[in-house]
């Protein structure tokens, strides 16, 4: 058998195994969301989204878990989003690319595959005990910001790296300070990979559930946060613990819960996909 | 009198050496071309006048520039303030991904000046003199990046302006042009001379002879002969220089 027919042999094989797994992936997918989607679609109404949690399931409702997301989101976007831009924008622009840059490089990629439930137990020891804000929102908040800064700053530096150098002699040519260069051309330029990053990152934080328990979040939570200081409870929590009740109408609520959950991801994400696509067309010029 | 002065200016990227003891003389109001083949340094040396390779990792360089008799490289010099009074335009016309007037008026508001009039103004003058406005006056909102490359690089060159160096940089400003465009830079080079210094590298032998006051050429980091125009190009003294400017070599 000569070689260019074993290539070709091994090629369609590939194809073939390719296609099966890209298959299997697909399907497994589609059969968990019909499920997901017949159990729960009923049960989503007005009732539902704005009931506190109760005993009985047709009672029982998500609004604390599905604010507590919201704040949560919120509260987790305003601490990272800061801190991860500013501090890829020092790596990458002001930080020196010597022996420490490169093991700072390192570890921050490293950082980004950290299991969470390790973040939790950071995020207890500091911001619960040390920083004495307990089983709070801020807690919560810091912990999951502490969680996704490195896929925020490595996104940053991605995106600031892509960005033409001729782009930044044209503005250091015309007299402007480096950090008017930043500011003016290279972060709008980089925007869209940045952008990318963040909505990614936080659609990974709202589906975060481990480190939250690890600070002592609680699932049973009988009021609407109004401080960053109030206990709270988010979706995924509600979802664990209904999908643990042995009661059938919770299992219900639980499904109706993951569509909820689902719903706001994917848009999450899409938008990320949709800034990518839109940026990519842009950086060609 | 001279308002450019270099002295013995040696140059290396790492531990290569890129100039060698260029010491040269450019007087007001003239236009100057750096001629020479690929990769003998006179990007290196043009850049040099307005500090573009600080940025550049592992550049060095030793000896003295003089612009109006000031060392451009002493403590007291802001490089932001050299960078006004010596303007650049690059080989790939490069204009901001913003809309044709915000191009313009770049150099101006990173001074701090956001005045709308003012802002205008400039920006009318400045398309007019790199012979650009009646092409885009009614498109100033337009982006940039929507123009043909020839009107790209008068953009370029009209963003330059509109911060009035005195001094103007050119690298190869249209090799990446058709000779249209190619022929308008030139002659729009020609009028700025009346109000600025011009220093422009080209590979091109016909547009130095055409534009230029006086020609220095380069050969692996050294100046080789630097003289008239009219002269280097009849009489050249150097082999090399008339190896060079007959096509025998580069
Ligand atoms: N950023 C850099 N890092 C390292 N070496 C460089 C850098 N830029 C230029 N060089 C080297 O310095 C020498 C001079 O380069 P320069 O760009 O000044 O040549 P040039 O005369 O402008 O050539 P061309 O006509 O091709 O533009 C070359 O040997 C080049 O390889
Ligand atoms: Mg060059």
């Amino acid at each position: 058998m000569n070689s260019i027919r074993k290539n070709r042999i091994t090629d369609t094989l590939f194809n073939y195994l390719g296609i099966a797994s890209t298959m299997f992936g697909l399907i497994m997918l589609a059969i968990f969301i019909t499920n997901i989607l017949i159990d729960g679609i009923a049960r989503i109404d007005w009732q539902f989204l704005t009931s506190l949690p109760s005993r009985k399931p047709e009672r029982a409702g998500i609004l604390t878990a599905w604010t507590g997301t919201a704040w949560i989101l919120g509260l987790t976007a305003v601490f990272a989003i800061p801190l991860g831009v500013a501090a890829g924008i020092y790596l990458e622009e002001y930080g020196k690319k010597n022996k420490l840059g490169t093991i700072i490089e390192i570890n921050i990629t490293n950082l980004a595959g950290v299991p969470s439930i390790i973040y939790g137990l950071l995020g207890l020891e500091i911001f619960v005990r040390i920083l004495h804000f307990g089983a709070s929102l801020m807690a919560g908040a810091f912990t999951l910001a502490l969680l996704i800064l490195p896929i925020i700053i490595v996104a940053t530096r991605e995106a600031i790296r892509a960005v033409p150098s001729s782009l930044r002699e044209a503005s250091f040519g015309m007299g402007a300070t480096k950090w008017q260069t930043i500011w003016h051309q290279v972060l709008p330029a980089a925007s869209g990979g940045i952008l990318t990053g963040i909505i990614l990152s936080l659609s990974r934080a709202v589906g975060e559930t481990a480190p939250l328990i690890v600070i002592g979040a609680l699932a049973y939570v009988p009021f609407v946060a109004k401080t960053p200081l109030d206990e709270f409870t988010v979706l995924p929590m509600q979802i664990f613990n209904w999908t643990s009740r042995p009661q059938h109408g919770f299992i219900i609520n639980a499904a109706a819960a993951i569509i909820i959950l689902l719903v706001l991801t994917f848009i999450m994400n899409g938008i990320a996909i949709y800034l990518r696509n839109r940026w990519q067309k842009r950086v060609k010029w | 009198m001279p308002t450019i002065q270099t002295i013995d200016i040696n140059a290396w990227y790492g531990t290569k050496q890129a100039l060698k003891n260029i010491s040269l003389e450019i007087e007001e109001h003239s236009i100057t071309a750096f001629i020479g083949p690929s990769g003998c340094g006179k990007s290196t040396f043009i850049r040099i006048f307005n500090r573009m390779n600080d940025y550049i990792e592992g550049f060095k360089m030793e000896g003295q520039v003089l612009i109006d008799r000031q060392d451009i490289n002493a403590k007291e010099v802001r490089v932001e303030e050299l960078r006004q009074r010596v303007g650049i335009v690059f080989q790939k016309p490069n204009p901001f991904p913003k809309s044709i007037f915000e191009n313009v008026a770049y150099g101006l508001r990173i001074q701090g000046i956001n005045d709308k009039k003012v802002l205008s103004e400039v920006v009318e003058k400045s398309l007019m003199r790199a012979a650009l406005w009646d092409e885009v006056k009614d498109d100033l909102n337009h982006p940039a990046l929507s123009l043909s490359g020839g009107q790209q690089q008068r953009l370029c060159i009209a963003r330059t302006l509109a911060v009035e160096p005195k001094i103007i940089l050119m690298d190869e400003p249209a090799s990446a042009l058709d000779p249209i465009s190619t022929s308008k830079i030139e002659d729009l080079a020609t009028e700025l001379k009346e109000n600025y210094t011009i220093i422009i590298v080209t590979h091109n032998m016909q547009q130095a002879a055409r534009i230029s006051d006086k020609t220095a050429f380069f050969y692996m980091g050294e100046m080789i002969e630097y003289d008239k125009t009219t002269d280097l190009f009849t009489n050249p003294r150097h082999e090399r220089t008339e190896n060079y400017i007959t096509g025998r070599f580069g």
